[in-house]
């Protein structure tokens, strides 16, 4: 019994040290300190109580000892916390059990003890034995552990510095992901500017182009339409002078039927040179057009009051349209801006301009003025009042000219708003309009180191914006 | 009668003149004399010496010399003979140029014969 009461403390000092070294706040440390007290009670009161001829104190001791050694065993077993203690008591397990039975039996059976007693102590012997082998190697394998343990502790470390780490970079690496998808997205606006320019280039490049040839077509074809013109009107000059010579001999004469035919075909090959010469005209009016094309850098340039110029032209415009065509009928208002400077153009081409500009605007709105008329059945209630009108705005915004001049026409369709500036393009009918009006247009404000752009809503209207760079103080 | 010169590389402007002045021709007035270049020119107003030529009427695009050097040509070895121009570019700066060379009148295409034959006819008068 001394030895089993010497295993109680041997495993209460391993549970004890075993919650200092894991546990200091664990709320089974009072028990352990308890169950030393009771242990080390036991343990001193043992020599006299075991061996006292009091049967009751003996029984009382052994029920003690077994009592502590049992609760101790059942902690063991059972607490999670005390696992590790749980090797040394499976190596002390065998002694303390064999010594109980043999304690027992000594008790209850004293005759079978005594003539069994040499097999109890040597079964305890190799249970002691058996206890001190154990020891040693679960001393060995603890070392062991602890060794694993501390090595887990250091990986432990170094996981958590490799968290760390991990975390920093994956911060470095999102910031750097943003920089990224910033730059992307700055590069494919730049991408996107570019693009426009180059649109932009290719488009000026193409107009530049289609200036020049049209100026050198022009050049090629006025030598030989002028001599069409010239003989055509020389023919009429001579079938004049025939005429003339022919009524004098023929004044006092009879006409014979040949006469008459005479002077019928006369009339007719004169009624067919005019027809040469006024389609002659026309069509030098047009190859006039096209060589204002090379003329459009030409013009001599003055400081000019744009507001009075584009006033000017938006008045002659009206005046011109409506002394051809008595129906016309559209409003007009301006909005200029007094603070704009004098500006240095060529002032009659870029009136020219304001020119084509407003006679567009007045017949595409005073146009859609009459479709509308004729349109019976008119659901938008606000079509039946409808007004055409033109509007001149000027603006001095930040060191440039800008004029606006929009009507509420139909708009201009999407699919030929690229092509309305190159020459030729017209969408009037045929005789109406040559189609160098924009054109000319376009390369005159270029001259000007301005230029002309448009905004167009179908069914809402038309804006041109052209834009000329105001002198440099 | 006065002798006038009609310079233009285009053949057919010789048809066109003549008919033009059929009436002046046939009259007495003038007579009508063409080159086809500028160096055709220099050689028409060489032959007879003095030339008989008093108005010479250029065209200023010619190939080989331009009728601005055929103008300056003329003025420097007969000063006498007036120049006048016709052009299908009537910019400044080939007006001036003819101008400031000695051009009497500087014409542009198309032509209106009624200028020219005002012209001829102040020209008659003034003699």
């Amino acid at each position: 019994m001394y030895f089993i009461n010497f295993f109680s403390l041997l495993i209460l000092y391993y549970l004890s040290s075993n919650i200092k070294k894991f546990n200091p706040t664990s709320p089974l440390k009072k028990w352990i300190n308890w169950g030393f007290l009771a242990g080390t009670a036991i343990w001193i009161s043992g020599g006299t109580l075991e061996y006292s001829d009091v049967i009751f104190a003996q029984i009382l001791f052994k029920i003690l000892t077994i009592a502590l050694i049992s609760g101790l065993a059942y902690l063991v077993y059972t607490v999670p916390e005390f696992e590790r203690t749980k090797t040394l008591f499976n190596a002390i397990a065998p002694f303390i059990i064999l010594g109980i039975i043999e304690h027992f039996v000594e008790l209850l059976a004293p005759k079978f003890y005594n003539s069994w007693e040499a097999v109890f102590e040597t079964a305890l012997a190799f249970a002691f034995l058996w206890a001190i082998f154990m020891y040693f190697v679960t001393r060995k394998q603890r070392k062991n552990l602890e060794i694993e343990r501390l090595k887990a502790i250091e990986r432990e470390r170094e996981l958590e510095i490799i968290e760390k780490v991990k975390a920093s970079l994956e911060i470095e690496v999102a910031d750097r992901t943003n920089e990224l998808i910033r730059q992307k997205e700055e590069l494919e606006k730049t991408l996107q500017e570019l693009k426009s320019a180059q649109a932009q280039l290719i488009h000026a490049e193409k107009m530049a182009s289609l200036g020049e040839l049209t100026a050198g077509i022009a050049h090629e074809i006025q030598n030989p339409l002028n001599f069409v013109n010239n003989f055509s009107e020389v023919s009429h000059e001579l079938i004049d002078e025939i005429q003339e010579a022919r009524n004098k001999r023929l004044e006092n004469a009879n006409k014979t039927e040949e006469d008459e035919l005479e002077e019928e075909i006369l009339a007719d090959i004169k009624t067919n040179l005019e027809k040469i010469t006024h389609h002659g005209k026309r069509a030098d009016s047009i190859v006039k057009g096209m060589l204002g094309h090379s003329r459009s850098n030409s013009g001599e340039r003055t400081p000019s009051d744009l507001n009075a110029l584009a006033d000017e032209y938006l008045r002659l415009s009206f005046h011109g349209i409506r002394a051809k065509d008595k129906t016309f009928n559209a409003d007009f208002k301006t909005d200029f801006d007094p603070s704009l400077p004098l500006v240095t153009i060529a002032s009659q081409d870029v009136g020219r301009v304001f020119l084509n500009i407003v006679n567009n605007a007045f017949y595409a709105c005073a146009d859609y003025s009459k479709k509308l008329k004729n349109q019976v059945n008119l659901e938008d209630e606000s079509l039946k009042n409808y007004i055409p009108c033109v509007k001149v705005t000027t603006r001095n915004i930040s060191g440039t000219g800008v004029i606006s001049i929009s009507d509420n026409g139909p708009g201009i369709p999407e699919n030929i708003r690229e092509k309305i500036f190159q020459p030729f393009f017209t969408t009037k009918p045929t005789g109406m309009g040559t189609g160098l009006g924009l054109s000319l247009s376009y390369d005159i404000i270029k001259a000007h180191g301005g230029k002309i752009d448009l905004i167009s809503e179908e069914g809402k209207g038309t804006e041109f914006i052209i834009t000329l760079p105001l002198d440099r103080k | 009668m006065i002798k006038i010169l009609i310079v233009d590389d285009e053949k057919d402007v010789e048809l066109l003149f003549r008919q033009k002045f059929r009436k002046e021709v046939r009259a007495g007035e003038i007579e009508l004399v063409f080159a086809f270049s500028g160096d055709e020119a220099l050689m028409a107003l060489e032959s007879d010496n003095p030339p008989k030529v008093v108005y010479v009427f250029s065209d200023i695009n010619m190939p080989g010399m331009t009728g601005l050097e055929l103008l300056e040509n003329v003025k420097s070895k007969f000063p006498d003979i007036n120049v006048s121009m016709i052009s299908a570019y009537g910019d400044t700066e080939n007006y001036d140029k003819a101008i400031k060379s000695g051009a009497k009148e500087f014409f542009t295409k198309p032509i209106d014969f009624e200028e020219i034959k005002s012209e001829i006819r102040n020209f008659i008068n003034s003699q």
